[in-house]
């Protein structure tokens, strides 16, 4: 394949050059087509069609804060902590590869072990001023514990502004009421994973 | 002069400002409103119903704004600029009757401030006078641009003041009079009457100049907004600005309301169906304002001139010739 197919940048056949006539160079060919101008009506063209857009009031403001356009699936805005679906628990078991893989630094957590021998998370909170929301940790978490969610308004009134864990965890009633949203981008189980589970190979 | 004639016109004075400071407040919601609907938006939504107190909310925020005077700017110049725009729109009012006559409590109240034998003379020469306020202001403002936007300025107010003048001549030699009540009462035989049918060339040239004139596109090279900044206003700010701005509007109405008397025949009879057509013909210049300013290009400065030296006066002579022509035969 040469490189020449990457550099044709004339994605359709259905480009067509606008009929453009040539400028009149005499003074008799200009007058006539201001004359032409004139009396074509152009004008009131362009005034019927706003007129019909008024009439016609097909409004597509959006009253931001109030109205909210939706949001892709996959967009990557401020972290939630997800908890599993039949028990409630927390998905988090606290492996810290989130922590370590973050670009930025910005993922502190501590790990304790619990009354019942389990590593448990005791703190946990993402600075989301040094977060630039690469989607790292979503994609490298295990347990599809931590993800992106859709609140993206996050302007606050310091630099350093952190979410906590108990802010990023779904509320256990909104879990009840299967409220809690999965993820659908990076890392995130897709459709088919079923049927392109394999056995590990033990053949060695 | 007895005292019950001051009295009245001062009174009269005062309800014509307060009537068209509103008004210019009401335009500017109009305005916007008209524009984001072209435009399929919503425009002012949030301060009050519909955004209806929107006028209120930016009344405040010019009134109370600081009203800074740049250094190098040369101050008493720019301070009194805005002060000829606006007060000479309102001025040019004094000659425009606004209602017919009417009689309250047996008192006839003759709702025009001065019907002078000059009338339309005076409402065209103060109006012009607008000019200095825009011209200084801008002169004044130690802004490159703002001085560009001065020397555009009068030279498109110059120009276009010929062709004001040249196509209501035509008109006034029909008339045979300055007074814009002698024009109402010309047309008051009703809508066959209407100067526009045997007027149409200087109906048409001097709805073309009242844009030039009011600075509207196709037109509005006078704060010329695809300069980013706003032309001799660059410099202004608070209530000086909103001078600018109430002069602007104001004039907006009043050219309206000459366009109405002078060639659609007023307010007739005088009878209130007479008076509300008025209403309703000078809303629709008006709205006609707003509606070009969503619709069409503005025009290059040397697009106008040429419109304006080349083709609109030429056509305004011609058609002072023919109507003479014709008057004498
Ligand atoms: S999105 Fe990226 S930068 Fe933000 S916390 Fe996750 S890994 Fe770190
Ligand atoms: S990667 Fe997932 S499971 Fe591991 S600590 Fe981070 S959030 Fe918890």
């Amino acid at each position: 394949m040469s490189i020449e197919q990457f550099k044709n940048r004339n994605v359709s056949d259905d480009y067509f050059l606008v009929d453009i006539e040539d400028y009149p160079t005499d003074g008799w060919g200009q007058f006539k087509r201001v004359v032409k101008r004139t009396f074509k009506g152009e004008l009131f063209v362009g005034l019927w069609v706003v007129l019909r857009e008024m009439i016609k009031f097909d409004i597509h403001t959006v009253q931001y804060p109030k109205e909210k356009m939706p949001i892709g699936p996959r967009y990557r805005a401020v972290h939630e902590m997800k908890r599993l679906w039949e028990s409630g628990t927390e998905r988090c078991i606290g492996c810290g590869l989130c922590e370590k893989i973050c670009i930025s630094n910005c993922i502190r957590m501590e790990t304790k072990i619990d009354e019942n021998s389990r590593k448990e998370v005791s703190e946990y909170s993402i600075n989301l001023g040094r977060c630039i929301f690469c989607g790292y940790c979503a994609e490298v978490c295990p347990e599809l514990a931590i993800t992106h969610g859709a609140r993206y308004e996050n302007a606050s009134e310091q630099r350093a502004h952190f979410v906590m864990y108990e802010d990023m965890l779904t509320p256990i009633d909104m879990l009840k009421a299967g409220q809690q949203q999965e993820f659908e981008g990076f890392g995130a189980i897709t459709p088919h994973e079923d049927e392109r589970v394999k056995k590990t190979p033990l053949a060695y | 002069m007895d005292m019950a004639y001051l009295i009245e016109t001062i009174v009269k004075i005062v309800v014509i400002m307060l009537i068209f400071s509103a008004l210019a407040g009401l335009g500017t919601y109009f305005e916007r409103k008209v524009l984001a609907f072209m435009q399929r938006r919503l425009g002012p939504m949030s301060v009050g119903p519909y955004g209806l107190l929107q006028v209120a909310a930016d009344g405040i925020k010019l009134f109370t704004k600081e009203d800074i005077i740049p250094t190098n700017v040369v101050a008493p110049i720019f301070k009194f600029a805005p002060v000829i725009t606006a007060a000479t729109a309102f001025m040019a009012a004094a000659a425009i009757p606004f209602w017919p006559q009417f009689t309250v409590f047996g008192y006839t109240v003759h709702p025009i401030v001065a019907d002078t034998e000059i009338g339309l003379l005076y409402v065209l020469a103060v109006m012009a006078i607008g000019l200095y306020g825009l011209l200084l202001g801008g002169m004044a403002s130690a802004n490159k641009f703002s001085l560009i936007s001065a020397a555009r300025t009068s030279a498109i107010f110059i120009s276009y003041e010929v062709v004001t003048g040249l196509s209501l001549l035509a008109p006034i030699m029909i008339v045979g009079s300055f007074s814009l009540i002698d024009f109402n009462n010309y047309q008051a035989g009703g809508i066959t009457h209407w100067l526009v049918w045997t007027q149409p060339v200087a109906f048409i040239l001097f709805w073309i100049a009242a844009f030039a004139e009011t600075g509207r596109t196709p037109f509005h090279l006078i704060a010329n907004d695809h300069e980013i900044i706003d032309g001799f206003g660059t410099e202004y700010s608070g209530m000086r600005w909103g001078l600018f701005f109430i002069g602007e509007y104001a004039n907006m109405f009043f050219i309206s309301f000459v366009i109405a008397l002078v060639f659609l025949g007023g307010f007739g009879d005088g009878g209130l169906m007479g008076a509300l057509a008025l209403i309703a013909k000078v809303s629709f210049f008006f709205f006609f304002f707003l509606w070009t300013r969503a619709a069409w290009p503005d025009v290059r400065p040397d697009q106008l001139m040429w419109l304006c030296w080349k083709v609109l006066m030429p056509l305004a002579v011609i058609n002072v010739v023919v109507t003479g022509l014709v008057m004498m035969f």
